[in-house]
């Protein structure tokens, strides 16, 4: 560590100059820019999935999307199909699970964990096969910010506009279906169609974060910033912004602090994340006689 | 390893690398399919998720700090298992608190792998690969041994609490009424998962330790009704599945064993979805946990 520091860039405290010697690189204006994409994307996804509760259909999706970069490696075209593709599959895939209603929620979790393990010994086989890969079976799972082409980077734009366009349209009875999905039902929501629109968009997002954030944590960008936002505010629309906003802060503060160090994006993104998370809590846990501002049920 | 795969069943339990990996494999899938009977019933899969995650980061610890990988895992796993059964009300936990947990314990987990790769460059490139996905041809003789003693005492446990664990699972209330301590039974059996978690990762690796206890567990129970039955199916499922992927990939060398023993499980999970093999009664295990 101390003979790395040499060959790392000094950080000086100087917020204008550094953040012009970083843009000076057109990687990291890149990693930037892939990074905001991703953070609006992951935000806004993770939100609906933290309020939903479907953590685990988000995890799998997530890392779904290692055998995808493997296998697209391994026949020779470009890792960002593979994430789409097998991301996407995914997300159809645990959309057909049928759900007999709260019952089964073991066998369905089973399933999902099955599917999971299954995908991801897939993968391992993929690198298995491809050989030579075993320092980019690490930069696949745990991400790199390196390397981001412009032409990867509109793909990314592209994806996540449509994702977000999507969203918008069926925003409202998402929401509506989310918090109370029997009464949604009986409103004539249609839940079900609903539900496997929403994991699509889930699984576009998954396989976005995962090229930079790598598959494993993914999760992490979607998960933490919501559930602080839900911490903090029970108001859907506040609590959504604050969810993108933490979502970005904390990816451009890992972009940052991962350009001025030697460890990676990864773990700076995930600590930053959960450091906001435990403030939050531990702020509620303070503020616990406090009233929150809506009492709106689903989301804690 | 393309010579062996010529000379035969037979030849390839005279290898002791095999010797070693059919026992602790064995042992190891017996344990993991005893707990994750109970961690399907109880809904507590993404659990048993968090923690193959957890071991991640507790093996690069230890190996990062000095220590023998093995202390990490059991560190690491047990006392996560117990902290994320504080997170939730009676033992069990909340999935976004797990969720938020795991993922901040696995990029530490990668903050490790950064300090154990710079640190001793040579010729370590490959163990944040090996934990992540096992490799249990290369266990040594003592290592196995230790490994098959853990895994055969976790059974035991488990069996131990079985009866008690089964009334606190599919009727939580009712058996707290009738003075089953249900949460320091929810907090044995967390130990108990963790404590498999750990010695599975030895096994199949740290992401792929999931497959072997969701899968086994899940056609066991939609094969059969009866609780002690369906324990009993799921242990032998998961043995079987680690003696075909250990003669899967003996058979075919590029096949890792982890992959090998996976597919099975999940082969055999798949296979409970055919038309005509299903559980003849409408009573389900699964129906009375809700």
């Amino acid at each position: 560590m101390m003979l790395l520091a040499d060959t790392y860039p000094a950080w000086s405290w100087n917020l204008v100059a550094d953040l012009r010697q970083m843009w000076a690189f057109p990687f990291m204006v890149n990693a930037f820019r892939a990074g905001t994409v991703v953070a609006v994307a992951a935000g806004v996804m993770g939100w609906f999935m933290v309020l939903r509760r479907q953590s685990f259909a988000g995890h799998t999706l997530a890392v779904v999307g290692f055998p995808g970069a493997a296998g697209a490696t391994l026949i020779g075209v470009s890792a960002t199909y593979g994430y789409f593709a097998f991301c996407l599959a995914a997300a159809l895939v645990i959309a057909a699970i049928p759900r007999a209603g709260r019952s089964s929620g073991g066998q369905e979790s089973a399933l999902t964990g099955a599917i999971q393990a299954f995908l991801l010994a897939c993968g391992f086989l993929f690198t298995a096969l491809y050989q030579g890969l075993l320092g980019g079976v690490t930069s696949l799972l745990f991400g790199s910010f390196l390397g981001i082409t412009t032409a990867q980077v509109w793909v990314l734009a592209a994806v996540a506009a449509a994702v977000l366009a999507t969203l918008t349209v069926i925003g409202r009875p998402l929401l509506f279906s989310s918090v109370d999905p029997d009464v949604a039902a009986g409103r004539g929501v249609p839940v079900r169609l609903l539900s496997t629109v929403f994991l699509v968009l889930l699984g576009a997002a998954a396989a976005e974060a995962s090229q930079i954030t790598g598959t494993l944590l993914v999760f992490a960008l979607l998960v933490m910033p919501a559930a602080t936002a839900q911490t903090l505010t029970a108001r859907p629309s506040l609590s959504l912004a604050l969810s993108v906003l933490i979502a970005l802060a904390v990816t451009w503060l890992g972009l940052i602090a991962a350009y001025y160090s030697p460890y990676p994006i990864g773990f700076y993104v995930t600590t930053l994340a959960f450091a906001a998370y435990v403030l939050a809590r531990l702020g509620r846990a303070a503020g616990q006689g406090l009233p929150r501002l809506v009492p709106v049920r689903g989301a804690s | 390893m393309t010579i062996l795969a010529a000379s035969g069943w037979t030849a390839a339990l005279g290898h002791p690398f095999f010797q070693h990996a059919l026992l602790a494999g064995t042992a190891i899938a017996a344990a993991a399919g005893l707990t994750g009977y109970f961690l399907v019933l109880r809904a507590q899969v993404f659990t048993g998720d968090a923690l193959s995650h957890v071991a991640f980061t507790g093996a690069l610890a230890a190996l990062a700090l000095g220590y023998d990988l093995r202390i990490g895992l059991f560190a690491a796993t047990i006392l996560i298992a117990l902290l994320l059964g504080t997170l939730g009300k009676r033992g069990r936990a909340d999935d976004v608190a797990i969720g938020s947990v795991f993922s901040w314990i696995l990029g530490v987990g990668v903050f490790f792998l950064t300090l154990y790769t710079t640190k001793r460059s040579a010729g370590n490139g490959g163990a944040g690969v090996n934990v992540l996905f096992g490799s249990i041809f290369g266990m040594s003789a003592a290592q196995a041994l230790t490994a098959a003693l853990v895994a055969a005492g976790i059974c035991v446990a488990v069996l131990t609490i079985a009866r008690p664990l089964l009334f606190a699972s599919v009727d939580e209330a009712v058996a707290a009424a009738r003075g089953v301590p249900v949460r320091l039974l929810g907090f044995a059996f967390l130990t108990l998962v963790g404590a498999c978690a750990a010695e599975a990762t030895q096994a199949v690796g740290a992401l792929l330790l999931l497959g072997l206890l969701a899968a086994p567990a899940g056609a066991a129970q939609r094969l059969t009704d009866r609780p002690f039955r369906a324990l009993a199916l799921s242990a032998g499922l998961a043995v079987a599945a680690m003696w075909v992927g250990l003669g899967l990939s003996y058979a075919v060398p590029s096949m890792p064993p982890s992959f090998g023993i996976i597919a099975a499980a999940t082969t055999a999970y798949a296979a409970t979805f055919l038309p005509g093999i299903r559980r003849r009664t409408a009573t389900t295990v699964a129906g009375l946990t809700a």
